[in-house]
Formats: structure tokens, C-alpha cells, sequence
């Protein structure tokens, strides 16, 4: 009797986290699915890599990744660059820098200083601050996207969703600087189409398509806001082995001491 | 039970040690020859679940607290911090996130155990009143460290808590001010809940140690509810049930390990992954789901207490949603002088089984649903919203019906434009709403205890028990057999 309560009780505390989500449409996975998904999934380093290139090339206009530092981009479970060429991504990118050695803060111009960044380097926002992120965005901030996959419900397939889910009004709307994108939050979203068919070329081969470019940048998001999940799922089968192996002894250890009392 | 020292020291260093500080003895005594009931099944492996879950949390915490910084500016960026570049940090962070619904499920499973079997009768009302303290404590350690990401739903989350007590009347404004160093949360509030979150740990383990001394005066409670008589119906707890507790424990960091490494966010809330933004109110604020049942009493109360058909309030609705939260917890604490049945098992109980296995829980459980969800969410409507538009046309009364007040309006700005004096007023339909639901539940919550605990003591006949913890035990035909001795 009580073990069914328990599925129950357990059922219960499982569904808790599904929350309605205004009157968006619920997000749609695309049709390839998510590599990283379920209890053996990975990363896919060859799309990571396009992934960073869709960042590079399109988002970063807007969007930094504060959390994520350029020396993790050829850390293990990740995009799989190489250290040097990380040391070179870093290098082809200037990152605010402290006083110089007079104890100036800006250039002649009155700019602040600005260096070439490093590997240990977080990937910087393109503003200085938010206030001047609002003011070149018509007073909407863009989110830093660190986290972004896992700071909405169902992120990734969310986020895929949102860049490929912009379309006319149905009802023929349009409203200065929001446009319509039916799985945004009541549907008017400040950022533009940020992708169209061919705007990134993929050396590889892979076909700029649109659901390309979303598909692979938002594996690349994915694994910028987790970016230890390979390591956390591989340590989670030695683990869950060892206590399956554990369990199975005390069970006979447990029928063994008891076989007086049945 | 307290029972004769079976203590044997054997080499001179034990003997020496026994004479200046008997704690070998303590611990023989009570871990190693106490006599347990030999009847405990796996429910009763929770008490050792928890004391994992205490010791797991604090060894934890203690790690993170040396990677955390309490500041608003910071706290976020160094959990981050904790996730991506401490040596293995986003297994200490995950383990203790995960770590606190692991703990609130063994505490519930826990004290259903103790509600089912009648845990909480004589002689064990101080073990029972300890156990609440404990979960009370939980409660407020749980919300405080929810609170230490400062994430969105932390800010939030603390907002709506503390200003709770801000609808205590008169003293309420200065008592949370007071609470929040501050007029609204701010880093002076976050840095005394991390103060409050790394002190409430060892306040508990110490509320712990009084609870097992609780627990081993009159010995465990067992399945049957029946005392036992004697050695017959108990075994050593060593072996016997430390090796039955730490199969069950294995078990359970089964689960805790499927969470931590396959789903670690499954139980979080995804706006706690936005930084905290005092600017920004999430569109709907809830607690973690340990907390949910009690989030939704506090929302169900929506009616002032006061005389009816009068001005006369006694108690505004927030402040009665605040006692009503407070008392569901507090019921708890009387729960041995409400239930008068004198059997302590409901295995022999028909009627308060059926009660609590049927009513209660299911009502625990919709509550913790009706917390998570809008209050105004429609559950049941009977008929539509309907806009209507009266106006005269001559003498005669003309009524005009539309689906939606946006056709109605226009119909009567036409009206209006040509000089008719336009009437207009609305239909609503019946609603039963979240909010309901959760009133309902919350009466159910209350009623079990106030009115059907004492009522079915009085009333119910109870099932015919068996003669002893060993008699239960035996299997059928050998039962008979000793009874016919």
C-alpha cells in the first residue's frame, strides 16, 4: 500500500517543476534531436565547433559569455580546439584592460584601454556596461548566455525554437523595434532575426541553413552553460555501478545475518 | 529502551578509558547491543538516511562555503565559479543542491512513517515533539540556502518569505526590517542568511542528539505499535539492523546519485540560472518544491476574519494566510494529545487508515501541486463570459449579448454616438479555481487533525492485534502452533 504512495509521492515531486510558460508555443526539439540528451549523452565537438563559429560570427555582436573563458574552449568535453588555437581565438579579441603603467585608464581619445586577450580570459560582452548595452539596443538588454540553456524551462529546445520561430503577425501586426516570434513570452522580442540561409558559411561542409546555424549554436550554448556534463554522466556510471555492486552485497550480507530470525 | 549495560571492556586501554569517560559503553549500548524490534521493515531505515543526509549536507556545505562569497555582487558569479573551475565543484554544488530534496523527501517519508505506525504516542511524545523541531529547523536552513545563489528565484523567493512577517500588525514592519538589515532583501540580508545557513546545520545535529537519547529511552517504536516484552521480540541492532539500514541507505543514494549526475537541475527552478535583479519580478514566484504545501495554505486564505455582513475585521486575509502556514506546522506539535486512539499502529486502525492513507496524503500532495501552479489557474467552468449592453428603445427595454467586451464596447460607442443612454454589465460564469482547490485542501489538512484524529479515536474498533512482536512475525501456521501451547 505504502509503496504505491511512494511512486506517487515521487511522480509528483517529478512533475513540480512544469510551470506554465505564458502563452507561448511549447518549444520544439529539432528533428536530429539533442546529442546531449538522456543518461549517455555528449557533446558533439564538431558542431560545438560550428556552434562557436555562429557565436562568433553573429552573436557576440550583442551577447558576451562572461562565465565562459577562452582556455575552455580547449578543455576536455568541450569544442575540442587545440590550446594554440584557443591562444590564437583569445588573441583576435581585445578585452578591457587595467591602468598601464602611467596609471592612465583611457587612450589619448579618452577611450577606456582595451588588450589582446589571453586564454585565461572570460569572453567579453561587447558593451561596457548595460546601460550602454540598452541604449544601443532601443532600451532592451541582451542577456549574457553563459547560462541562457539552463536559465529557461526546456532550454535548449527553447532556444533552438526561438531562433528558428520568427514569422509574420498572423493578425498582420507589426510593432516599432519587437518582432514576432511565437515562442517568446507574449510574442513581441526585442532582438531581430538573428540568422538567415548562408549568413555563416561552415568550412566543414555543413550546409548555412538557418535550423543548421540554430542547431549548432545552441549545442555550443548548451555546452557553455555545462560544461562538465560528460565528465559529470561518466562519473555518474562508475558511480552508480559501484553502489548497484555495494547493494547487492549488503542485500546478501543483509539475508545472510537474518537467515536465524526467518 | 534503556536497558542493563551488556558492556564488556577488553583490552586495559578500554578499561582504562571506562572509568574516566565510558563513551566505548555509550556506544555499545546504544549502536551496537540495544535490543531493536525485530519486526522494523524498510521504513524504518529513514532515521539512518537522515543522519547520512545531515552529515552529506554539512561536509558539503562546508566546502562550498570555502568557494562561496556572501556579496550581493558576487554570490552568483562565485557559485558560477564553484561550477566551472573548482576541482570538482559542480559535483559538491550539485550533491548539496540535490542533497536538500533528498533530505525533505527522507523527512517526509520519515514522519508519514511515524503519523502511520503511531510513532508519536506515549511514551514517545518528546522524540516526536524533537523530530519537529528538526523539520522546522530544515525548513528554515532549506529557505536560507536557497536564498545563498542569488539567483532570481532566491531574491524573489526571500522577498515573499520575509515580508510574511511583515503582516504581523503593528510590530510587523519593524520586525522585518529588522530581520533584512534593510528596507527591502540586499546584501546585508544575504549575508546573515549565510551566517544563519552555516550555524542552523549544527543547531540541528545537536537537536539530533537529543532525538536518537529520545528515541533510545523507550526504544523503537515497531510495525504492530505493540511495546516489546522481551527478548523474544528484539534483535542486537548491530548486525541485524545496521546491515538492513545500510542496504536501504544504499538504495536511497541510488536515487540521490541518479539526480546528481543524470538530472541535476530537475528539481530546481530555471529562473534561479538568472542573476539576481531587484527590477525584474519573475512571472511566477515560487519556493523550492519541499515548501510548496505550505506555500499553498498561505495563498488559500483570500477572506478577511472578521464579524460578517460588518466592517469589522479582526484579522486581515495575509496575515491569516501567515498563522494559517504557521499553525498547519504547528498542529504537528500537539498531534500526540489529538489522536485518542489508544492503538498505536494503524495496521489495526480500518477507519484512520483509510483517513490518512486516502485523505491525507492525497491532500499533502495537491497541495504541494496547488503551490506550484497560478492561483487564479481555472480548474472547472460552468457557461461562458458573456458582455451584455441594456438600453432603452422607446419604452421598451432592449438587451444586447456579445462574446467578448471588446464587441460590446464598439456596439456601444455606435450607441452612445447617436445620444442613447447605454447600460452595460457583465456575466460571469462559475469558477473553480486553483485557489479553491487549495482552501479546500487546506480545511482537509486541518480537519484530519482537529476533528477526524480525535473523533475516529473515540469511535473506531480496532482490528484484532497480535499477542506480541514475535507472534506477528512468525508465519502462520507456526503462529497457531505457539498458540496452542
Amino acid at each position: 500500500m505504502m509503496t504505491r504512495f511512494t511512486i506517487a509521492l515521487l511522480a509528483s515531486l517529478i512533475a513540480l517543476p512544469a510551470f506554465a510558460a505564458g502563452d507561448a508555443e511549447h518549444p520544439q526539439a529539432p528533428p536530429q534531436g539533442w546529442s546531449f540528451d538522456g543518461v549517455f549523452g555528449r557533446y558533439d565537438p564538431q558542431t560545438l565547433q560550428r556552434g562557436y563559429l555562429v557565436y562568433e560570427q553573429v552573436c557576440s555582436s550583442c551577447h558576451g559569455l562572461e562565465y565562459v573563458t577562452y582556455r575552455n574552449l580547449a578543455e576536455p568535453g568541450g569544442p575540442g580546439f587545440t590550446m594554440d588555437q584557443a591562444r590564437a581565438i583569445a588573441a583576435e579579441h581585445l578585452v578591457p584592460a587595467g591602468p598601464d603603467q602611467d596609471g592612465n585608464t583611457t587612450d589619448e581619445n579618452g577611450l577606456p584601454l582595451t588588450r589582446d586577450g589571453i586564454p585565461a580570459d572570460a569572453i567579453p560582452s561587447p558593451y561596457a556596461n548595460d546601460l550602454a548595452a540598452r541604449a544601443a539596443n532601443g532600451g532592451a538588454l541582451p542577456p549574457d548566455l553563459s547560462l541562457m540553456t539552463k536559465a529557461r524551462l526546456n532550454g535548449p529546445s527553447y532556444i533552438y525554437s526561438l531562433l528558428t520561430g520568427y514569422e509574420p503577425d498572423p493578425h498582420g501586426e507589426e510593432q516599432v523595434g519587437l518582432y514576432y516570434n511565437s515562442y517568446f513570452t507574449n510574442h513581441w522580442i526585442a532582438m531581430a532575426p538573428p540568422l538567415s540561409d548562408g549568413l555563416v558559411e561552415f568550412p566543414d561542409g555543413t550546409e548555412g541553413t538557418v535550423e543548421n546555424q540554430a542547431f549548432a549554436v545552441t549545442n555550443f550554448l548548451m555546452w557553455a552553460s555545462e560544461p562538465h556534463l560528460e565528465k559529470r554522466k561518466r562519473m555518474g556510471f562508475q558511480v552508480m555501478l559501484f553502489l548497484l555492486i555495494l547493494s547487492v552485497l549488503l542485500y546478501m550480507g543483509y539475508r545472510r545475518v537474518w537467515a536465524d530470525q526467518h | 529502551m534503556a536497558h542493563e549495560s551488556t558492556y564488556q571492556p577488553q583490552a586495559g586501554i578500554e578499561k582504562w578509558m571506562d572509568d574516566r569517560l565510558p563513551v566505548m559503553r555509550l556506544v555499545h549500548d546504544s549502536f551496537v547491543d540495544f535490543p531493536t524490534p525485530k519486526n522494523l521493515n524498510y521504513w524504518y531505515t529513514f532515521g539512518g538516511i537522515l543522519t547520512f543526509c545531515l552529515v552529506a549536507q554539512i561536509a558539503t556545505g562546508i566546502t562550498l562555503a570555502m568557494h562561496y562569497v556572501a556579496n550581493d555582487t558576487m554570490a552568483f558569479a562565485s557559485v558560477e565559479h564553484i561550477m566551472r573551475d573548482v576541482n570538482f565543484g559542480w559535483l559538491i554544488r550539485y550533491s548539496h543542491a540535490v542533497g536538500a530534496s533528498m533530505f525533505f523527501l527522507a523527512v517526509y517519508l520519515h514522519m508519514f512513517r511515524g503519523m502511520y505506525y503511531g510513532s508519536y504516542k506515549a511514551p514517545r511524545e518528546v522524540l516526536w515533539i524533537l523530530g519537529c523541531i528538526i523539520f522546522l529547523l530544515m525548513m528554515a536552513t532549506g529557505f536560507m540556502g536557497y536564498v545563498l545563489p542569488w539567483g532570481q528565484m532566491s531574491f524573489w523567493g526571500a522577498t515573499v518569505i520575509t515580508s510574511l512577517f511583515g503582516a504581523i500588525p503593528i510590530i510587523g514592519d519593524p520586525i522585518q526590517q529588522w530581520m533584512l538589515g534593510g528596507f527591502a532583501v540586499g546584501n546585508p540580508a544575504l549575508n546573515r542568511f549565510f551566517s544563519l545557513h552555516y550555524l542552523l546545520p549544527f543547531v540541528i545535529f545537536g537537536m539530533v542528539v537529543l532525538h536518537v537519547w529520545a528515541l533510545h529511552v523507550p526504544g523503537n517504536n515497531n510495525p504492530t505499535g505493540i511495546d516489546a516484552k522481551g527478548p523474544q521480540d528484539t534483535v542486537p541492532f548491530h548486525p541485524y539492523y545496521t546491515v538492513k539500514d545500510a542496504f536501504g541507505l544504499v538504495i536511497f543514494m541510488l536515487i540521490f546519485a541518479g539526480f546528481v549526475f543524470f538530472a541535476p537541475n530537475a528539481l530546481g527552478h530555471p529562473d534561479n540560472y538568472i542573476p539576481a535583479n531587484n527590477l525584474v519580478t519573475p512571472a511566477h514566484i515560487v519556493p523550492e518544491w519541499y515548501l510548496l504545501p505550505f506555500y499553498a495554505i498561505l495563498r488559500s486564505i483570500t477572506f478577511d476574519f472578521g464579524i460578517p455582513f460588518t466592517d469589522i475585521i479582526f484579522i486581515k486575509a495575509k496575515f491569516l494566510g501567515v498563522i494559517a502556514m504557521f499553525a498547519s506546522i504547528g498542529v504537528l506539535f500537539v498531534l500526540p494529545w489529538l489522536d485518542t486512539s489508544k492503538v498505536r499502529s494503524m495496521r489495526y486502525r480500518p477507519i484512520m487508515r483509510f483517513f490518512f492513507l486516502i485523505i491525507f496524503l492525497p491532500a499533502c500532495v495537491g497541495l504541494g501541486w496547488v503551490g506550484a501552479e497560478t492561483p487564479a489557474k481555472v480548474l472547472y467552468q460552468q457557461g461562458e463570459f458573456t458582455y451584455y449592453a441594456d438600453y432603452f428603445e422607446g419604452e421598451e427595454l432592449t438587451t444586447l449579448t456579445y462574446d467578448t467586451a471588446e464587441e460590446r464596447d464598439h456596439a456601444v460607442e455606435s450607441l452612445v454616438a447617436v445620444g442613447t443612454e447605454v447600460e452595460i454589465r457583465d456575466g460571469t460564469p462559475f469558477q473553480f479555481q486553483m485557489v479553491h482547490l487549495g482552501l479546500i485542501l487546506t480545511i482537509v489538512y486541518f480537519a484530519y487533525f482537529i476533528i477526524i484524529m480525535p473523533l475516529v479515536g473515540i469511535i473506531e474498533t480496532p482490528r484484532p492485534m497480535p499477542a506480541s512482536i514475535a507472534e506477528s512475525v512468525l508465519p502462520r501456521s507456526s503462529a497457531s502452533a505457539a498458540a496452542a501451547e
